[in-house]
């Protein structure tokens, strides 16, 4: 009765919260992004350009701040391509998501050649006295790193400036009506280029809590269709922040899950588990999607529209 | 042309246009206008559709910068960076296309047009306060979705109202509101314009010009005609010079009429695919052959589903709901539809009645493959390219070239393109939403007849249209939509408008809550 | 400064034919400027890159080789894409493709079983990919599941189905425990066109599909439906077409060609089932199709085009010593030019300085 081990039981909650970290992160940022209207299909890209800019940084300095804000660069800097591209342009969204991501799975490669093999010390995580030494929580609550605690406030700070502050109020009218938007006097492609940004800003995060805490170390494709995983999970969210937080948790769960199932002595075939997370996001799509149709739950009503104004 | 409203007033001008223009391209949109707008008069900026009146309301409201002459307000030069700007000197402005938001509440529609430093708590209390001033109830917590077309129309009007404006615009604001509605909106108006505030009032209906406006300017083809007193002029006389012209009557045709029945719907009900829709609740309606049925109601009572459903974009559940030419139709599909002669013409020329960035010939392909044109499934293409060439000089339609793309047409020539496309083949049952929406009065002139004249051929005619007017001048007999039901048809000739319009806003077709419940 | 577009009234003929190279230059550009960086000549590894491979016949041949998986997928996307439906899972349909034809070679090793093994294993290999592309059309038209996401999920489940297989049932029992199944026997091989050459027969499947393809776009209804609905799903409702079972066809065809491209790859260049069969023709096949914009004379065109970056690649990674991901960073640099100089085509765009001047100028 191994599961009933108060011990295995909290290992198994903190990789699961490790696993969640990243989904969330990046989660959040294309959460926002969508929300103005905007579709940026090359998480995935922006994510493995900050795993692989963060390690670098990290590497070369010995200090997981600096590792941190060169991933973060990363993935502004290739938001920022997209940006340019999708609304300075006015390029088709989805193909310059794929362009965004393919561009980025190979840059990533040319620039991580040189930093493969080698490793870091990991992001240090919090150790308060008593708190973090109390029994089974102590561990869970007051002993993760920050990018963890960083996540939630970054949820909560997001949900806070959606439904609590005037841009946030700015940023969801313009996704749900670009041209309203712009009628009344509202920057469209200049606010939308601020949430694409932020959007890559998460999402390079995300790639650096990868490379600087995860693993810690680079490999090729480390990502592994975390960041489309992520797309999926705001959908799963209906574009809502609370939702994230459970949606993430869901598949960081399913995630570890494959892990552990092998300890438990199951005897199914390694690749399905490696699977299951990409097999859990087409049953979730598939079952969120056909409860849709109900106003209010649906995708914000400019997704994915180029919005050119008139002069 | 005297200008005997600027000498009677005395007032500073509160806002001045001198020699504005407006360029796209090489097209003049507004072309050296001038224009005085005085505190408590209400201004009447009369033209067609294309005579450059929503330019002129774009660069008033700093969305749009001219590219020659000047705004002055109260005297002095301005020159107006965006709309909140413009908000923040004084002048609000009112829709004709809402700018609303249909999943955020009424209470955020509203903050989203006030300046930023506007707190939200404020907000809602205003909105009572303003509601109960005019008359203009509003729930602040409701999403927009949920409501009427008129009540949205009153967030607008609230939302100007909020930031105490001493010019307020408004673009066609009865196009889509029943004439009772229209009323109610006069009233509001004339309060503002007794608490001294200036409106100009955007709008190409005569009759309320004459009624609500103490001055008109005319524009045509993005100049100004004229600024009279509409009070003296006659409706003949602002038509003249909104047109440049007397219009062709529109003949009808003569002889015996009235045939068989050809489409006949039947208890048709349907729910719609969109949350937004509007359900079809038991139509049930006739047209013979040799006449022309107006379908009459305010825009979102159900007319596109009507449409959809009789066009066969929607299949209905059962056969008999709709009848073409004795044949149960109800679940054929639109190709199935068209091969038993019927045809139809939607109320949005580009992306629905034609693929605008393809050319004619392909939209003439578009609707008539069903019925010839292709060989073993190969276009044949020099039929289509033969349709695009007889439309062209059956209805005059102008064109750069023999074969452009959908889109680089103007808007009534598109028009004479999508109804010939349909006419030119035999017809035994036309169905035609809005048939001359945005169209100059030539074109609709021209289309009117051809649908007068189809019907003399011996076809049924159904025409769906928001503009009375147009249904009085052409249609047999006119039925009213309201949420999705359909009233029994009255004779046009005997037609009473008062009748039709409380039809229109429900009044006597069934009790108000009705309505409500269906929208929600 | 902001970027200014001007809508076009017509679209532009020339635009249409500059845009894709003006891209191609562009990106030669900015690799000169990488190759820089990397501390190489950038005019000298250009040559080795685009140039070399074109001097010797044997990468003349690999060229074709290479871009034969490439043109038959990009024809299948580039349906899809002009019916607005968004395939990108071809790489899994591929894979799938691949792994069905295949089930028939495994089947009959060492038997005596006769020529008819290798066709089955195409129209196999054509099936397991377009049922597979079945799977999102699916998930989109009964669910409204997005099929871009559910697509490509299914391409990291089709790479595991085959890591499965070839290190389980199928594995060579000679083959020292590599993951790896048996070479084929020769009936499950497909033919060279000339003896000893690796020119293979697929290189002329491929040709038929570019000539079909361009006959059904051009010419046909079907060809018209899918622009329609593309362009103007409205439109194309109005039309009569069905939207819906467009998107299970051309997921079905698109697959299918994935699927056939794949089965062909295993049984002629590759000659086995193993991991990793695919270098990404799947994913560069989505660049081929825009690069060729959506035409099935120019997906030839840039099928062979984006093949001689993959032979480049390999070179320069031997003679110059620079990694083999600046291929894909090439490809994704010249996805960003094609979409970007594509807007030329609907747009004129002008750079302006500030407001102010925008205002003036206007």
């Amino acid at each position: 009765m191994q599961w009933l081990d108060l011990t295995y039981l909290q290992a198994i909650i903190l990789s699961v919260i490790v696993a969640s970290t990243p989904l969330l992160l990046a989660a959040s940022g294309e959460l926002v992004v969508e929300r103005a209207g905007v579709l940026n299909l090359g998480v995935e890209g922006m994510m493995i350009m900050g795993a692989v800019c963060a390690f670098a940084g990290a590497e070369l300095t010995g200090s997981t701040l600096v590792g941190t804000a060169a991933g973060i660069l990363a993935g502004v800097a290739m938001a920022a391509i997209f940006a340019l591209l999708t609304l300075g342009l006015a390029v088709n969204q989805v193909a310059t998501g794929l362009a965004l991501t393919i561009f980025g799975l190979g840059l990533s490669g040319l620039i991580g050649a040189g930093f493969v093999g080698q490793r870091i010390t990991p992001a240090p995580q919090l150790d308060l006295p008593v708190l973090t030494d109390l029994p089974f929580i102590g561990k869970i609550l007051f002993g993760q790193d920050a990018f963890v605690y960083g996540s939630i406030v970054l949820v909560i700070g997001i949900w806070w400036f959606l439904y609590r502050t005037r841009p946030g109020l700015v940023l969801r009218a313009i996704g749900d009506n670009h041209g309203s938007a712009h009628a009344l006097g509202y920057p469209v492609l200049s606010l939308r280029t601020g949430a694409v940004l932020f959007g890559g800003a998460c999402a390079g995060l995300a790639g650096a809590y990868l490379s600087l805490a995860y693993t810690p170390f680079f490999i090729a494709g480390m990502t592994a269709g975390r960041g489309w995983i992520a797309l999926a999970l705001v959908v799963f969210a209906s574009w809502r922040p609370a939702r994230l937080v459970i949606g993430a948790y869901l598949f960081g769960g399913v995630t570890i899950l494959q892990l552990h199932a092998q300890g438990a002595g199951l005897d199914i075939p390694p690749q399905l588990m490696t699977a299951l997370p990409y097999l859990a996001t087409i049953v979730v799509l598939v079952a969120i999607s056909r409860t849709r149709g109900v106003a209010g739950s649906a995708a914000p009503a400019s997704l994915g529209l180029a919005f050119v104004p008139d002069r | 042309m005297a200008d005997p409203v600027a000498t009677r007033v005395t007032s500073q001008p509160l806002l001045q246009a001198i020699g504005i223009t407006k360029l796209y391209g090489t097209f003049v949109a507004n072309d050296h206008i001038d224009l005085d707008l005085h505190p408590a008069q209400i201004h009447a900026l009369l033209g067609e559709n294309g005579a450059g009146k929503s330019t002129f309301v774009k660069m008033a409201y700093g969305l749009i910068q001219p590219n020659d002459g000047e705004l002055r307000w109260l005297g002095r030069k301005t020159v107006l960076a965006g709309p909140a700007q413009a908000r923040a000197l004084g002048i609000g402005m009112v829709f004709q296309h809402f700018s609303l938001f249909e999943n955020l509440t009424v209470a955020e529609n509203v903050a989203l047009g006030l300046p930023p430093s506007e707190p939200f708590a404020k907000i809602s209390a205003g909105i009572a306060e303003i509601s109960r001033r005019y008359g203009l109830p509003l729930e602040p917590r409701r999403e927009v979705w949920r409501l009427s077309v008129g009540e949205r129309q009153r967030i607008e009007i609230v939302r100007a109202l909020l930031q105490n404006p001493k010019l307020l615009i408004l673009d066609e604001p009865t196009s889509v509101l029943t004439p009772q509605e229209a009323d109610q909106l006069f009233v509001v108006l004339e309060s503002l314009k007794a608490e001294g505030r200036a409106i100009l009032y955007i709008s190409h209906k005569l009759d309320e010009v004459k009624r609500l406006c103490d001055t008109a300017t005319i524009l045509r083809g993005g100049k100004k005609v004229a600024t009279c007193d509409p009070r003296r002029e006659t409706a003949g006389s602002l038509a003249r010079m909104m047109v440049g012209g007397e219009i062709g009557e529109v003949k009808s045709a003569a002889g015996e009429r009235v045939g068989k029945p050809r489409l006949v719907v039947q208890d048709l009900s349907m729910v719609p695919d969109d949350p937004h829709g509007i359900r079809l609740d038991h139509v049930s309606v006739e047209v013979r052959g040799g006449e022309i049925l107006g379908i009459a109601g305010v825009a979102g009572n159900g007319q596109d589903e009507l449409f959809a459903a009789l066009s066969g974009e929607r299949l209905s559940a059962s056969d008999g709901s709709v009848v073409i030419d004795g044949e149960a139709a109800g679940r054929f599909s639109i190709s199935q539809r068209r091969r038993l002669g019927a045809a139809f013409v939607p109320e949005e020329r580009l992306g629905h009645a034609t693929a605008p960035r393809m050319t004619l010939s392909e939209n003439a392909l578009l609707t008539r493959h069903a019925v010839g044109m292709t060989h073993d499934g190969f276009i044949n293409r020099a039929a289509t390219i033969k349709v695009v060439d007889e439309a062209t000089k059956a209805f005059d339609i102008r064109k750069a070239k023999r074969d452009p793309e959908a889109a680089s047409l103007s808007g009534g020539n598109l028009q004479k393109f999508v109804v010939g496309r349909e006419i030119l083949r035999e017809l035994g049952v036309l169905v035609v939403s809005q048939p001359t929406w945005g169209v100059d009065a030539g074109a609709a002139a021209v289309i009117r007849q051809a649908l007068i004249d189809l019907a003399a051929r011996g076809a049924a005619v159904l025409v769906i249209s928001q503009d009375l007017d147009e249904l009085l001048e052409i249609a047999d007999r006119i039925a009213v939509i309201f949420t999705g039901r359909l009233s029994s048809p009255i004779e046009s000739k005997t037609a009473d408008r008062e009748h039709l319009g409380l039809l229109m806003g429900g009044s006597s077709a069934q009790p108000r809550e009705m309505s409500h419940a269906v929208g929600a | 400064m902001r970027l200014v577009l001007e809508p076009r009234a017509e679209r532009s003929t020339a635009a249409a034919i500059a845009s894709p190279l003006i891209a191609v230059g562009l990106t030669l550009l900015v690799m000169s400027i990488l190759f820089g960086f990397l501390g190489k000549d950038p005019l000298n590894a250009l040559a080795v890159y685009f140039l070399q491979p074109l001097t010797d016949s044997y990468s003349l041949q690999e060229m074709v080789v290479k871009a034969t998986p490439l043109v038959m997928i990009g024809i299948g996307l580039a349906l899809c894409y002009l019916a607005n439906v968004w395939n990108i899972g071809a790489e899994g349909q591929f894979v799938i493709g691949a792994v069905a034809g295949s089930y028939l070679a495994v089947k009959t090793q060492g038997t005596d079983a006769g020529t008819w093994v290798l066709p089955a294993m195409l129209v196999l290999g054509a099936l397991g990919g377009a049922l597979y592309a079945l799977i999102p059309a699916i998930c989109r038209v009964r669910f409204g599941a997005s099929e871009i996401l559910v697509s490509l999920m299914l391409v990291y489940v089709a790479d595991l189905v085959l890591d499965y297989l070839v290190r389980g049932p199928w594995r060579d029992p000679h083959g020292y425990n590599f993951p790896t199944t048996a070479d084929f026997d020769p009936v499950a091989t497909v033919p060279s066109i000339i003896e000893g050459s690796r020119l293979h027969i697929g290189a002329l499947m491929a040709l038929v599909v570019v000539a079909a393809a361009w006959t059904v776009l051009g010419r046909t209804i079907k060809g018209f439906e899918i622009r329609v609905v593309g362009a103007a799903p409205k439109a194309a409702r109005f039309a009569g077409f069905d939207a819906d079972r467009l998107v299970l066809f051309t997921f079905a065809v698109s697959g299918a060609l994935a699927g056939l491209a794949g089965i062909i790859e295993v049984a002629g260049p590759v000659g086995h089932l193993q991991p990793g069969i695919s270098p990404g023709y799947g994913f560069t096949a989505i660049i081929v199709a825009f690069l060729g914009r959506l035409n099935p004379i120019g997906i030839l065109i840039a099928g062979l085009f984006l093949a001689l970056t993959f032979i480049g690649g390999e070179q320069a990674q031997i003679s110059l010593k620079v990694p083999l991901d600046l291929t894909k960073v090439f490809q994704g640099i010249l996805l960003f030019f094609v979409l970007a100089c594509d807007s030329l085509i609907l747009y004129r765009v002008r750079l302006i300085r500030t407001r102010k001047a925008a205002d003036a100028v206007a």
